[in-house]
C-alpha cells in the first residue's frame, strides 16, 4: 500500500525500510524514523481518537509529548498491552498494533458521541448539581453510568511480564532537551572536562533542529552543525548522552528524575531485555533547555481532525517527510505559522490562505509569504471549521472591533494548521519550588528567581529563535559548568517576532459554538465562563470545576489559553489569576519503572536463619514475621496446623522439643555505663543483678505503654546480652541510640545488634538437660551450677557459646547461643542427640500455645501499644527504686490508676470444647445488641492438649477484680459464657522449670 | 438559593447555561462576626453550616489564607470508612458516614459519596489477628465490617493478586461495605455554598496573622491580612497549620506536621470495583469516577510544611501497588502531589475546647480526615456553640496526652490508616 501523503525525499526518515503496522485493524505502511502518528498522517489518517467527554472525533493535533487527542493502546502481547500512548511519542516498528480508545463501536462511528447532543444540558460540572434522586440511585444506575463513560483506555488485564531497572548517577552539569540551547549548554559545560549529562525525550537529539531546513549554524547547514556537534559530545568520555529520557521529576537538592525508554521502540525486544530504566541524577548544577511548546488557537469547532499545529505540521513535513493535506488554511497569531506556510508551499501543499488575527503582521517571515505569493488575510480570525471526520472547510472573517468579526467567508481546505505563539516549558523549573514570573511582552510566564542550583536556557526562557538559544544554551552551560569559555554562534536564519496571541479568538457563530480549550477533556471557552459566572475565581477552582488542564497532557497546550479567557471573564490581568502548580511527572511516567525490581521475593528482603534451610527440609510450615520466614510447625504426614501443634505441645510437655529462637533481637550492651543506660531504658532494676544471671526485662515508650521485652543476660560487670521480640529488634536499638545520643551522651555506653551474628536454639522439656549433657565442654548443667534465669560461657559441640537457662514454655528449658556460622551444626549435633529421648522440632504456633499455657504475654498480641506494665501483670519487674526510667513519668498520669482499666486475665468457655477467636470482644451482660458495653477482648486462644480443653487470655476491664466472674463473648451466632480465671493455667506453682 | 437539580440544569441549558449565579458570596470581612472559623477547607465549611443550620449562629465567618479546599480536602485520595477500633473512634467515624449518606442530599450539593467497600488486607498472621478484632468490635458497635477468605476478596476485587508467588501473599480481608470515597471539591464546595445560603460570610485570600485575647484571656478579636475581625469565638481547623495558628494563642499542641503524597494514574475504563487498603505492604488504591487510579500510602518520614515528598516514598507506594496488582504495572503515573497532614500521638484526633476560653480546635487527622468531615464538622459546630463538646467528640480532649486517656488507633492497627 502506498503512502499518499509522503514526499519524496528528505527527513529523518528512511524511506527504504518499510514497516507493516495495523491500526484498529487496517494495515498500513510507515517507514524507518516514523511514529505511529507520521505514518498515520502518511497514509491520509488524521482521525486517531475520541475526546473524554463528548466523543468528538479527534485527529492529532501536535508532534510531540504535548499530544492531548491522538492517544492509542500498543498491544505486543496478551500481557503487554498499554493503554493511552501517544501516538506522537510511539516510535514506529514492524508489526506494532496499535487500536483508538474511547469509543464504541468504532472510531469512525462512535455511540459515545450521543453525548454531545446533550452537551447543552451537560456543562462542566453538571455532575454536581444532579442524580441526587432518588437518593439510592446515585450507587446502582448514575455513578456506574459516569463510570462507564469515563476512562480512556483499557487498563492491562494480565501480569506484566517485563522487567524496569533502577540507577543512581551523579554528574556536575545535567543539561535537559537536546534543542539547540541544550546541545550548546552540554558543548559548552564539556569543555570543562567535568561530568555532564544531556538528556532528551525523543528518539533523536536535536529539537527544533531535526526540523530546520535552511538556517546555517557557524557557516554549515543545521544538520551539518547538528551531526559535528554530536559527534563531539559522544567522543567525550566524560559525558553521558540519554535519548528517549523523560525528565519527570525536578525533586530537593538537585535530585531530577528521568525514565528511559529502552526497547518499547524495537520491534523484537531480546528476551529479558528490560523495557525502562528510572535514572536518579544528583546534578550540581542543572541547566533547563526544555524549549516551549505551540500554543492553538481557540475558535469554533478548532478540533476537527486535520486542524493541527502549525510547527507541529512543519515537523511531520520535514523531519517525517510526511504532508498534513493537500490544500490548507494557515490560522495564525504568530509569525512561526508563516515558515510552515512557506515550507509546506515549498512542498507542495496548497495554502488556501494565511489567516492572521494580527491586525498588521509584518517582519521578514511575513514578507517571505508574500514574496511566494500566498494569500495573507491581515487582521482576520478563523471563526470555525466544517466537516465531520476531516475538516474540509474553514470559515475566516475581519476583526471589525475588539471581540466583533464581520462577513464571514469560507474557504475549502483538508487542513488546518494554526498558531498562537510558543508558550515556554517551565514545569521542571516550577517543581524545583522556582517562581515563575510573568512577562508583560512575551505574554507568558518565565522562569524567575531560582529555588535550586539551575538556570535555563533557550525557549524555555522566552529566548526563541535559533541565534538565541544557541548563544543563550552555550553561556548557561558555561556557568553551570563555572568554566570561562565563550563561544559566538554565527547563525543565518529567518526570526520572527516572539510574540502571539493569547485565549480565544472572536467568532459570530452564536452561543452554540464550541470553542475547544482543553481538547482532550472537552473543555470550551463556554465552561470556563461558566464557572466565573458561578463565582470561582481561582484558577484552582476553575481548573478543578472544569477539568480544564487536568487530562494526560496535563494542560501543556491549554493552559495559558485558559487563563487568557479567564482574564477576560473576570476582567483581571492573568498575573492576578494566578498559575495553577506543576507538579510531577512532566509526563505520565510507567508504574512499574518507579517499582523497579520490588516485586516477588524481592519485594522485601527475606531474612533466614542458619536453620532455615533445616527445617524446609524437615517440611516446615513458614510464617512471615517482620521480614524472617519462620517456622510455623512441622506436620508429619498429612497432619493438618491443628494436629501437628497438639503433639510438638505434648511432645514438649513430656519429652522435649527443639526451637529455633534465632530471629530474636539481640543487642550487646557495653560499657562502664551498661548498667545505668539499662536501668533507664527498662523499667527492671539491672544494678544488682549479677554477672551470670538473666532477668526478663521490659521496655516502655515514653508515653508508659509496653513496647518490647525479652531475656537480658549479665555477661560481664559491663557487659548486657539484651534480647527483643522478632519485629522490634530494629526498632529498639533504634529507640536506645536515640536516648543514648540525644538524651544521655554522657553515658559511655556501646550498642552493637548482633541479631544476625547467634544462632539460637531452644531446647525445651524435661529432657533438655539430658540431651544436652554429652555435648557440652566445660559446662556444669546441674541445677545448683545453672539454675533457672542464669547462663554460662563454654563450649558446645567444639563451638563457644552463651548459654542460657530460660524457658518461655514453663519446662526445663535453655537457649543455646553459638556464632551463626556454627548454628546449624550445633543444631543438628542436638537433633542426633536427642532422637533417643523423643526430641521433637516445633514452631512458632506450638510455641505461641506453650506460653499461654503458662500466661506469658506477647508483645503485639496481648500488649497493642495501649497497655502498662501493669495491665499485663508486670508490675513485680518494676524497679521501684529507680528514680527514672523510660515511661515513667507517663505511668504517673491518672489514666493509668483507673480501676477500670483492661487487665491481662485467663478465659476458661464453660464449654471446655469451644475455641474462642481471638479478636473476639467481652460483655458482661448476655444478650446486648449494638452497641454493645464493650469491656474487653480476646487476646490469645487456643486448644490446649496437655489441659484438654481450650483457653484464652484476654484483656478485660478490672480484669484481676473480676476473677471467678461469669463473663459474655458475643458472637454472631450467640453468646458464649466465659468464666475469668488466673492467666496461668498451667503448672501454676512454677515447679516443672526447676526440673 | 438556587436549586441544582436535572430540571434546573435543563431550563438552563436552553438558555445556555446563563442563568447560573455564584455558588457563594464573596464578601469582604465585617468588622466583627459571632464566630470565625479558621480554614476554608471541608472541616471549616462544614461547622460553619452546622453552625448556622443547627445553632441558628448566622453572623459568622470562614477565613481562608487561600483557595476553598485548596488543603487537604483537595489533597487527599478520599476514602471513607468507619471500622476503626475503639469505640471512641467508631462512634466518631460512624457519626460521619451516617452523615455523609444523607449528605448530598442536605446541601442540594452532588457528593458524589459512592459506597463501593473498603477492603483491608491482611497479610501476615497478625495482621489477621488485627482485623479480625476489628470485625469483632465494630459488629459490637453496630459498624459493618466483615472477613473475606482470599477468594472472597478476589471476587470483590477481581484485579487482586492473591497467588503465593507474592512476597506477602494476601491471607484474608476485612470488608467494610459501607466504606468508598466521596468527590473532595464537591465536599468543600457544597458545604461553602449551603453554608453562604444561611448568611455566613465565606472570605478567601484572608490569611490569619494574629489572635488577640482580653484581659481574661479569652479570645477577642483575630488579626488578618484583610483587616481586624472581633469575635468571641474562634474555631480552628488548619489541618497542618493548626499548631501555627494555635501558636498565635499561645497553646502548644502536640502536633507533628508530616509531608503526605499521593498520585493518579491515567484514565481506564472501569477495572477497579471498590477501595482497596493494605498496611503491612503499604498502599491504598480505588479507581474514581473519571477513571484514574488513585493511590497513596504513608507519609514522607520527616517532618516538614513543604508540600511535596520524596521519590522514594512514591516507589514505595508504586512496589505495593504493582505487587498487589501485577497488571497495573504498565500503568502510567500522571500527576503526584503532596498535602500536610497533623498527627498526634495516638493517631486520633483532637475536636475540643482549648485552655484559652472561646478558642475551639479540630485537628490531628493526620492520614485520615477527609472521611471524618462531616462528624468532624458537626461536632465541632456543637463545641463552639455550647461550649462544650457534644458526647461523640468528648473523648477527642488535648487533656487526654497529659492524663493518659489516649485513643490509640495506630497502635492498634499498628501503622497509620
Amino acid at each position: 500500500m502506498s503512502a499518499p501523503f509522503r514526499t519524496d525525499a528528505g527527513g529523518q526518515i528512511d524511506r527504504r525500510k518499510s514497516l507493516t503496522f495495523t491500526f484498529d485493524g487496517r494495515t498500513f505502511q510507515g517507514v524507518e524514523g516514523d511514529t505511529l502518528a507520521s505514518a498515520l498522517l502518511a497514509n491520509g489518517v488524521h482521525l486517531m481518537g475520541r475526546s473524554f467527554k463528548y466523543h468528538r472525533p479527534r485527529g492529532v493535533l501536535g508532534a510531540g509529548s504535548e499530544e492531548p487527542n491522538a492517544l492509542v493502546s500498543v498491544r505486543r502481547d496478551k500481557a503487554r498491552v498499554t493503554p493511552n500512548l501517544r501516538a506522537t511519542q510511539v516510535e514506529l516498528y514492524d508489526g506494532l498494533v496499535a487500536q483508538s480508545q474511547n469509543r464504541w463501536p468504532s472510531l469512525n462511528f462512535d455511540m459515545g458521541a450521543v453525548t454531545s447532543l446533550l452537551s447543552p444540558f451537560i456543562p462542566a460540572g453538571f455532575y454536581y448539581k444532579t442524580f441526587m434522586w432518588p437518593r439510592k440511585a446515585w450507587d446502582h444506575l448514575y455513578e456506574p453510568a459516569i463510570r462507564a463513560a469515563a476512562g480512556l483506555g483499557d487498563a492491562p488485564t494480565e501480569a506484566d511480564p517485563d522487567r524496569y531497572l533502577n540507577r543512581f548517577a551523579h554528574c556536575e552539569v545535567l543539561v535537559i532537551g537536546a534543542g539547540p540551547a541544550g546541545l550548546a549548554a552540554a558543548l559548552a559545560a564539556s569543555k570543562s572536562g567535568q561530568r555532564v549529562m544531556l538528556v532528551d525525550e525523543q528518539a533523536q537529539f536535536g529539537g527544533s533542529l531535526l526540523a530546520v531546513t535552511d538556517a546555517l549554524i557557524d557557516g554549515k547547514p543545521a544538520q551539518v552543525w547538528l551531526d559535528e556537534t554530536l559527534a563531539t559530545l559522544a567522543a567525550n568520555p566524560k559525558v553521558t548522552m540519554i535519548c528517549r529520557a523523560n525528565a519527570f521529576g525536578y525533586f530537593a537538592h538537585n535530585m531530577i528524575g528521568i525514565t528511559e525508554r529502552l526497547s518499547e521502540h524495537q520491534a523484537h525486544p531480546d528476551a529479558g531485555a528490560p523495557r525502562e530504566r528510572l535514572w536518579q541524577v544528583r546534578a550540581r548544577e542543572v541547566v533547563l533547555a526544555t524549549g516551549a511548546i505551540e500554543r492553538p488557537l481557540v475558535f469554533p469547532d478548532n478540533d476537527r481532525p486535520g486542524v493541527l499545529l502549525a510547527d507541529a505540521a512543519r515537523i511531520y513535513l520535514n523531519r517525517y517527510g510526511v504532508k498534513p493535506g493537500k490544500r490548507v488554511v494557515v490560522a495564525t497569531g504568530h509569525d512561526e505559522a508563516y515558515r510552515a506556510a512557506l515550507d509546506m508551499h515549498r512542498a507542495g501543499v496548497e495554502i488556501a490562505a494565511i489567516v492572521d488575527a494580527r491586525p498588521y503582521p509584518r517582519g521578514p517571515l511575513v514578507e517571505a509569504a508574500k514574496a511566494a505569493g500566498l494569500t495573507v488575510r491581515e487582521g482576520y480570525a478563523i471563526t470555525g471549521t466544517i466537516g465531520e471526520l476531516r475538516v474540509n472547510g474553514a470559515y475566516i472573517a475581519p476583526i471589525i472591533a475588539a471581540g466583533q468579526v464581520g462577513q464571514t467567508e469560507t474557504l475549502s481546505c483538508d487542513g488546518v494548521l494554526m498558531s498562537g505563539g510558543f508558550t515556554p516549558s517551565v514545569h521542571l523549573f516550577s517543581q524545583s519550588r522556582g517562581k515563575v514570573v510573568w512577562d508583560e511582552t512575551l505574554e507568558t510566564y518565565l522562569p524567575g528567581q531560582s529555588a535550586e542550583a539551575e538556570r535555563s536556557a533557550g525557549a524555555c526562557r522566552g529566548r526563541f529563535g535559533l541565534a538565541q538559544a544557541l548563544a543563550d544554551g552555550f553561556a548557561a552551560g558555561a556557568d553551570a559548568a563555572r568554566h570561562p569559555v565563550t563561544h559566538s554562534f554565527a547563525v543565518e536564519a529567518v526570526e520572527g517576532d516572539p510574540k502571539g496571541v493569547v485565549g480565544a479568538l472572536p467568532h459570530n457563530r452564536g452561543q452554540g459554538a464550541k470553542a475547544f480549550i482543553d481538547w482532550q477533556n472537552d473543555v470550551t471557552t463556554k465552561d470556563l465562563k461558566l464557572a466565573v459566572r458561578e463565582g470561582f475565581q481561582s484558577i484552582e477552582h476553575i481548573k478543578r470545576y472544569t477539568t480544564t488542564g487536568m487530562a494526560t497532557d496535563q494542560g501543556k497546550t491549554s493552559n495559558l489559553n485558559a487563563l487568557g479567557v479567564i482574564s477576560d471573564a473576570l476582567h483581571r490581568p492573568i498575573p492576578q489569576i494566578g498559575l495553577t502548580t506543576f507538579r510531577m511527572p512532566y509526563t505520565p511516567v510507567t508504574f512499574g519503572v518507579l517499582a523497579g525490581m520490588a516485586r516477588g521475593d524481592l519485594f522485601d528482603p527475606i531474612r533466614t536463619t542458619p536453620i532455615h534451610d533445616w527445617a524446609v527440609e524437615q517440611g516446615a510450615v513458614f510464617e512471615d514475621v517482620s521480614l524472617w520466614k519462620r517456622a510455623r510447625f512441622f506436620p508429619q504426614g498429612r497432619e493438618d496446623m491443628e494436629a501437628a501443634v497438639r503433639r510438638e505441645c505434648l511432645s514438649v510437655r513430656k519429652d522435649c522439643g527443639i526451637f529455633d529462637a534465632s530471629t530474636l533481637g539481640k543487642i550487646e550492651v557495653v560499657g562502664p555505663d551498661a548498667a545505668e543506660f539499662m536501668n533507664r531504658m527498662y523499667i527492671n532494676a539491672w544494678t544488682k543483678l549479677g554477672v551470670g544471671k538473666c532477668r526478663y526485662g521490659i521496655l516502655c515508650r515514653e508515653d508508659g505503654f509496653v513496647t518490647d521485652d525479652g531475656v537480658v543476660g549479665r555477661i560481664a560487670h559491663d557487659r548486657f546480652h539484651v534480647t527483643t521480640t522478632t519485629g522490634g529488634a530494629a526498632r529498639v536499638l533504634g529507640m536506645m541510640e536515640d536516648y543514648l545520643q540525644t538524651e544521655w551522651p554522657e553515658l559511655n555506653v556501646w550498642l552493637t545488634s548482633t541479631t544476625e551474628q547467634w544462632a539460637v536454639i531452644a531446647l525445651q522439656g524435661p529432657k533438655a538437660r539430658t540431651i544436652l549433657e554429652g555435648l557440652v565442654e566445660g559446662i556444669d548443667l546441674s541445677p545448683e551450677a545453672l539454675s533457672h534465669m542464669s547462663l554460662t560461657e563454654g563450649k558446645i559441640c567444639g563451638v563457644p557459646t552463651r548459654l542460657f537457662r530460660v524457658s518461655f514454655s514453663g519446662e526445663l528449658g535453655f537457649e543455646i547461643n553459638v556464632p551463626a556460622e556454627h548454628g546449624r551444626k550445633v543444631w543438628e549435633a542436638i537433633w542426633a542427640a536427642g532422637q533417643p529421648h523423643g526430641l521433637t522440632p516445633y514452631g512458632t504456633e506450638t510455641m505461641h500455645v506453650l506460653r499461654a499455657e503458662k500466661g506469658f504475654i506477647i508483645i503485639g498480641q496481648e500488649t497493642d501499644g495501649t497497655a502498662t506494665p501493669d495491665d499485663v501483670g508486670l508490675t513485680w519487674a518494676v524497679g521501684k527504686a529507680k528514680p527514672d526510667y523510660v515511661g515513667k513519668r507517663s505511668l504517673a498520669r491518672p489514666a493509668m490508676a483507673d480501676p477500670a482499666r483492661k487487665q491481662l486475665v485467663g478465659l476458661l468457655t464453660q464449654d471446655p470444647a469451644v475455641v474462642l477467636d481471638e479478636g473476639a470482644q467481652i460483655i458482661v451482660t448476655r444478650g446486648q445488641k449494638p452497641p454493645m458495653k464493650l469491656m474487653g477482648h480476646v487476646t490469645s486462644s487456643y486448644h490446649s492438649a496437655v489441659m484438654g480443653r481450650s483457653i484464652a487470655l484476654a484483656m478485660v476491664s478490672g480484669g484481676r477484680a473480676r476473677r471467678g466472674e461469669t463473663l459474655h463473648v458475643p458472637m454472631p451466632e450467640g453468646d458464649i459464657a466465659v468464666t475469668v480465671t488466673s492467666p496461668v493455667f498451667y503448672d501454676p506453682e512454677g515447679a516443672r522449670v526447676n526440673g | 438559593m438556587q436549586k441544582f437539580s436535572a430540571f434546573e440544569l435543563f431550563k438552563q441549558g436552553l438558555n445556555g447555561q446563563a442563568g447560573w449565579k455564584p455558588q457563594w458570596r464573596s464578601p469582604e470581612p465585617k468588622a466583627a462576626y459571632d464566630a470565625v472559623i479558621i480554614g476554608g477547607g471541608g472541616h471549616g465549611l462544614g461547622a460553619a453550616y452546622y453552625l448556622a443550620k443547627q445553632h441558628g449562629m448566622r453572623n459568622i465567618a470562614v477565613l481562608e489564607k487561600g483557595w476553598l479546599g485548596g488543603g487537604n480536602t483537595g489533597r487527599n485520595t478520599t476514602i471513607i470508612r468507619s471500622n476503626y477500633l475503639f469505640d471512641e473512634s467508631a462512634g466518631l467515624y460512624d457519626h460521619s458516614v451516617k452523615l455523609w449518606e444523607g449528605l448530598s442530599q442536605e446541601l442540594n450539593y452532588n457528593v458524589m459519596f459512592s459506597q463501593r467497600g473498603v477492603m483491608m488486607l491482611a497479610h501476615t498472621v497478625h495482621d489477621v489477628q488485627v482485623f479480625k478484632r476489628h470485625v469483632h468490635a465494630n459488629r459490637a458497635n453496630g459498624v459493618d465490617n466483615e472477613w473475606l477468605s482470599p477468594e472472597e476478596a478476589k471476587a470483590y476485587c477481581p484485579p487482586l493478586n492473591i497467588s503465593d508467588n507474592m512476597r506477602y501473599p494476601v491471607l484474608g480481608a476485612a470488608l467494610q461495605r459501607r466504606g468508598g470515597t466521596a468527590r473532595h471539591d464537591a465536599v468543600a464546595w457544597g458545604y461553602a455554598r449551603a453554608a453562604d445560603d444561611l448568611g455566613v460570610d465565606i472570605i478567601e485570600n484572608c490569611e490569619v496573622t494574629g489572635i488577640r485575647r482580653n484581659a481574661a484571656g479569652a479570645v477577642e478579636a483575630v488579626e488578618t491580612t484583610k483587616g481586624l475581625i472581633r469575635t468571641p469565638k474562634i474555631g480552628v481547623s488548619a489541618a497542618g497549620h493548626t499548631s501555627v495558628v494555635l501558636g498565635m494563642a499561645g497553646v502548644r499542641l502536640p502536633l507533628e506536621s508530616y509531608p503526605l503524597q499521593a498520585l493518579v494514574s491515567e484514565p481506564i475504563k472501569p477495572v477497579f470495583p471498590c477501595v482497596v487498603m493494605s498496611n503491612t505492604i503499604h498502599a491504598y488504591i480505588s479507581q474514581s469516577d473519571k477513571g484514574e487510579l488513585v493511590i497513596g500510602a504513608g507519609t514522607d518520614i520527616y517532618t516538614s510544611y513543604t508540600q511535596r515528598g520524596g521519590l522514594h516514598i512514591s516507589q514505595h507506594t508504586l512496589e505495593a501497588i504493582c505487587e498487589l496488582f501485577p497488571a497495573f504495572r504498565r500503568m502510567r503515573m500522571l500527576r503526584n502531589w503532596g498535602g500536610i497532614v497533623d498527627v498526634t500521638p495516638d493517631r486520633s484526633p483532637i475536636v475540643a475546647k482549648t485552655p484559652v476560653p472561646g478558642l475551639y480546635v479540630n485537628c490531628g487527622w493526620g492520614t485520615g480526615g477527609f472521611k471524618a468531615t462531616p462528624g468532624a464538622a458537626h461536632t465541632l459546630a456543637w463545641t463552639i456553640a455550647k461550649d462544650e463538646p457534644h458526647p461523640i467528640n468528648a473523648p477527642f480532649t488535648i487533656e487526654r496526652f497529659r492524663d493518659g486517656h489516649l485513643i490509640d488507633e495506630a497502635a492498634a492497627a499498628a501503622v497509620a490508616h
